[in-house]
């Protein structure tokens, strides 16, 4: 029988992409024989942006990429931009931000895991759930900072301002309920049976390809590469907590969401230290608004819910940057996803976009 | 904590393997010929002792004389960080050799920058604009891409010239 293959588009606009982002599937019957992603429906051309800005003005750009973890985004600029200016933020400032972090993980990770969990067919249950938490963590991203979602907290040399005296009760009884939780999702998610039947051994990404793909985060991980900078590389007060780094076994789409659920755990961890440990004193050192880092380049870097964030900055020595280039974790995340979808079936194929967790605004930028 | 590995040492190194194939050395990267790059970055990747099997970043700089293709590779197992530049001097058709060959993850990132810097990579299997549609006017990247009209630089006239006078400290 004459067949010819059967071309479909996931997306632009579609629930399983996340976004504004294309899957152009080409079949044969059910099966992927080719994956082309095409991208850029979100491109605003931050980098172009950024050299016509001051330093300090970049930073609200560093919440609109990654909108659903924008303080691992701040903290990943701001870093870059002190190392180039030999700056460091107090010790204080230091723990504000590791705690600023750990709940925005917590919250990020909470999404992809709610987000996956619908991929999977478990309808709307999960994210509800997920949801919750999120906005408690939101509640207190905005008493610190007084934004929710793009929260421009971070600053050259510390943070925006210090966190008000119902701060520290609040997120104390937040993450005193978190474990609780977290128990909850484990007993609903872990061996429910449409997740496992739809992602065991679905999207199998060797820890050398996975290496040799420049993937990172918890995709790296579910391969089984033991890497994070938060370890690797650690910044802002991460020396002086401990975690462990979760890592799975057999590199599939199921080991992923095992690592994010696990990472979440590691999170109420390094809360519960960090909350204990945070010493009084400034948040902040003075530094110009319109700074000028001397001549030179520097790459700031940090563990973000999605995997590598870097940002790389070349300064002339003028007011605003002469190079901004951002190493996203979503767009280099997906360079594997065309050879892990060839062969698959549609539906799994969805299944691995949703466990690589982009979003689409760090993708295009 | 993970060492940053000198530019210098890289250079040495490479240097010693490969006569004349190093440009420029500083701390901050060694740079390295063009025509000899995909050898000296597989030579990087399968030394037992360098080991970067891991190419963390790609992206091209606009230095107005020249283009200055940046590499950051990492060597998980010893966990160093190293930078390695090439640079292409054809302000029109700037071109280097790609190193899909070497790490496929540099395909996407390779993309990114022809789409934005316009550097065109010998050898990429698939070199697409990645985020501009094809037959985009230029490379907004490039520092004469002018996106404002008579190139206005609307962030920075909110501080203009920065005397260091009342701008300073942040109040």
């Amino acid at each position: 029988m004459n067949t010819e293959p059967f071309v479909v588009n996931v997306g632009p606009q579609h629930p399983s992409t996340h976004g504004v982002f294309r899957m152009r599937l080409t079949l044969d019957g059910e099966r992927i024989i080719d994956a082309d992603m095409i991208m850029g429906y979100l491109h605003r051309s931050m980098e172009k942006l950024a050299e016509e800005r001051t330093y300090t003005q970049n930073i609200p750009f560093t919440d609109r990429t990654d909108y659903v973890a924008a303080m691992t985004g701040n903290l990943a600029y701001v870093l870059a931009v002190e190392k180039l200016c030999g700056v460091e933020a107090p010790e204080r400032a230091q723990w504000l931000r590791v705690i600023m972090c750990e709940l925005q993980r917590f919250a990020s990770h909470s999404m992809a895991v709610g987000v996956f969990a619908n991929d999977c067919g478990t309808w709307q249950t999960p994210i509800m759930h997920m949801f919750r938490e999120r906005e408690k963590i939101l509640d207190l991203f905005e008493m610190a900072g007084g934004a929710r979602l793009t929260t421009n907290y971070m600053r050259i040399g510390g943070v925006s301002s210090d966190i008000p005296p119902e701060f520290m009760p609040a997120a104390d009884r937040l993450v005193k309920e978190l474990p609780k939780r977290m128990d909850e999702y484990e007993a609903l998610l872990l061996g429910n049976e449409i997740i496992v039947a739809r992602s065991r051994g679905v999207g199998v990404l060797l820890p050398e390809r996975a290496l040799a793909c420049s993937v990172s985060g918890p995709m790296l991980r579910g391969s089984g590469v033991a890497w994070d900078i938060r370890k690797a590389d650690p910044y802002a007060a991460y020396p002086q907590v401990e975690f462990e780094i979760a890592v799975g076994t057999n590199g599939d789409v199921y080991d992923r969401f095992l690592v994010r659920m696990a990472e979440m755990r590691q999170s109420i961890h390094i809360l519960e230290q960090a909350l204990e440990m945070m010493p009084d004193g400034p948040v902040s050192v003075p530094v110009p608004l319109a700074v000028r880092p001397p001549v030179g380049e520097a790459y700031g870097r940090i563990e973000s819910p999605r995997g590598e964030l870097g940002f790389y900055l070349v300064s002339d020595g003028g007011p605003a940057p002469f190079r901004f280039h951002i190493r996203s974790p979503s767009f280099i995340n997906l360079t594997p996803l065309p050879e892990l979808a060839k062969g698959v079936t549609v539906s799994d194929a969805i299944v691995i976009l949703g466990s690589v967790d982009i979003v689409v605004g760090e993708v295009d930028r | 904590m993970t060492e940053v590995l000198s530019g210098l040492e890289i250079a040495h190194r490479v240097e010693q393997r490969f006569p004349g194939s190093v440009v420029e050395a500083s701390p901050e990267g060694a740079i390295v010929k063009a025509d000899v790059l995909v050898e000296v970055c597989t030579y990087l990747r399968d030394d037992p002792e360098l080991g970067f099997h891991y190419l963390v970043s790609l992206t091209a700089v606009d230095c107005l004389d020249y283009f200055e293709i940046v590499y950051h590779l990492q060597s998980i197992q010893a966990n160093r960080l190293a930078v390695l530049k090439v640079r292409a001097h054809d302000r029109e058709e700037p071109e280097v050799p790609s190193l899909t060959s070497v790490w496929w993850g540099a395909l996407l990132q390779e993309r990114e920058a022809y789409d934005l810097m316009g550097v065109r990579f010998k050898g990429h299997p698939d070199l697409r604009r990645v985020f501009l549609w094809e037959g985009f006017a230029g490379h907004p990247l490039r520092k004469d891409w002018l996106g404002m009209p008579g190139g206005l630089m609307p962030g920075l006239e909110r501080f203009p010239g920065d005397p260091g006078g009342e701008l300073e400290g942040r109040g």
